[in-house]
């Protein structure tokens, strides 16, 4: 089960998931994002478009490492990792 | 009349009401979220928003508390086959020449506008140029397929098919636009819900008169300046248009190259601007409620500024078809004025007009623009200005 950490301006949008430990099962990013919509309805729709390609202004990371695979989130996810989806730093 | 005016900025939902002390804005939602179009949906009450998140995408959110809770709709997606011929940019990735055009995936870029037809129908126009329609409510939403596959844009494309070639342009702002086509203006005959018009920048106007099974142009007397034939029967850079719903048949059209009204259902246009007196380039368009001859315009000084005239702010009035015009001016600044009104945010109800602009200002008029008082000054840019 991958550890994930949202970004607090998730919280505002999915405020059932704020103050909860996420753990999700899964073997890639992608796994990880449709465990959270599983759990969250609609967040999928948040950090991806229609085709399931990352959306441009959200990252995320395993561990230290930004995901490389934008367009199918495919980046491996190991039982004891840490996934963090961000914000880019972006905006006006 | 309405006494609430409803403003979309793009840093939140404002809910503007008239007291004994004039007129007050407050924050009714969104804060800090883009909001390009926010109306009432007049059968239910419900307030409806378009978001356009930074970050998160476009969100449809809808309030059945007047904006004291928010809650996300059910989300405008296109189908995993719809797909649109686009034309090909290279970009600083490249590292070929595309081709002129390309199919694109397409996927939700921008939520534009709304509009309520018969009790329980929501139309929804978005970048890439699908209109969205909800027969229940507002609870699902499908892409209207005869016009996402009409033969204007390339025709079906989902199964290999289409022509190759699209007439459907995207026109984007210079700020964060999109290049690819997108529907701004959906207008509900009130006599007809079956009825609809929508304008799309940039193609040009197009009707359905059997509740969107069939499309067809409505471009005749429309003229550009910015490709070969001006009159071609697509190409048209619609601004906005909008009806006279006691007259449905009487329609108006800011476009970028002038202003058009139509007194035959948009069967044939009229240029009725006149650039020499600045009735020439703008972005809104308001008709009159009864009357279908008396529109309402907000020049800018055209399309290579894009702000107001010389500094000075104006609403220009038609009392006659467009024959004439009268320039008004009491109660706006005349002076330093650079505001840019955008395409949604001017507002008619009854004899009472609002705008607001780029700028944050917005104004009202309780004498069919005679006369304006300022509102406020200091809101977030403004996308749209609706009374309900």
């Amino acid at each position: 089960m991958a550890k994930v950490q949202l970004t607090r301006h998730l919280y505002a949008f999915f405020p059932q998931l704020e103050g909860k430990e996420l753990m999700v099962a899964g073997s890639t990013v992608a796994d990880v994002v449709q465990g959270l919509e599983a759990i969250a309805p609609g967040f999928a729709f948040y950090v991806c478009d229609e085709r399931g390609r990352l959306r441009t202004h959200v990252n995320i990371f395993v561990g230290e490492d930004r995901v490389a695979d934008r367009a199918r989130l495919t980046d491996r996810v190991q039982t004891d990792s840490r996934v963090f989806i961000m914000q880019a730093l972006s905006g006006g | 009349m309405s006494d609430r005016i409803l403003v979309g900025t793009r840093k939140g939902a404002f809910v503007v009401g008239k007291g004994r002390g004039g007129w007050t804005p407050h924050l009714a939602g969104h804060a800090g979220m883009g909001v390009n179009f926010l109306a009432r949906d007049p059968h239910t009450g419900a307030l409806w928003a378009a978001l356009g998140h930074g970050h998160w995408g476009a969100k449809l959110s809808r309030s059945d508390d007047d904006g004291k809770s928010w809650a996300d709709a059910s989300q405008v997606k296109y189908p995993a086959d719809a797909r649109y011929l686009g034309h090909a940019i290279p970009s600083e990735d490249s590292t070929e020449i595309p081709g002129p055009t390309q199919i694109k995936p397409a996927t939700l870029l921008k939520l534009w506008t709304l509009a309520f037809g018969a009790p329980g129908t929501i139309y929804v126009g978005t970048i890439p140029g699908g209109l969205f329609v909800s027969r229940d409510g507002g609870e699902s939403f499908a892409l209207n397929l005869p016009l996402w596959n009409h033969e204007s844009r390339g025709g079906d494309l989902s199964n290999g098919g289409g022509s190759g070639v699209t007439h459907w342009f995207g026109t984007p702002a210079s700020e964060g636009g999109e290049f690819a086509p997108g529907i701004h203006s959906v207008l509900v005959d009130p006599r007809d819900p079956d009825r609809v018009l929508v304008a799309v920048s940039t193609a040009g106007v197009l009707e359905t008169r059997d509740g969107g099974q069939s499309w067809r142009s409505r471009n005749k007397g429309l003229v550009m300046d910015y490709q070969p034939d001006p009159t071609a029967e697509w190409g048209h850079d619609p601004h906005s248009i909008e009806l006279c719903p006691g007259q449905p048949d009487h329609i108006w059209q800011q476009n970028h190259c002038g202003v058009f009204y139509s007194s035959d259902g948009a069967e044939t246009w009229k240029k009725v601007s006149f650039p020499d007196q600045g009735v020439h380039f703008g972005f809104p368009v308001a008709v009159d409620v009864a009357h279908g001859g008396t529109a309402w315009v907000v020049p800018g000084k055209a399309d290579m500024e894009r702000m107001a005239i010389d500094g000075g702010l104006f609403v220009a009035r038609t009392q006659d078809g467009g024959e004439s015009w009268e320039m008004l001016r009491e109660g706006l600044p005349q002076k330093h004025a650079y505001d840019v009104v955008l395409r949604h945010a001017l507002g008619i109800s009854g004899d009472r007009l609002a705008f607001g602009s780029t700028t944050g200002n917005l104004y009202v008029s309780e004498n069919r623009g005679e006369s304006w008082s300022t509102v406020a000054n200091n809101l977030p840019p403004i996308y749209s200005v609706r009374f309900g």
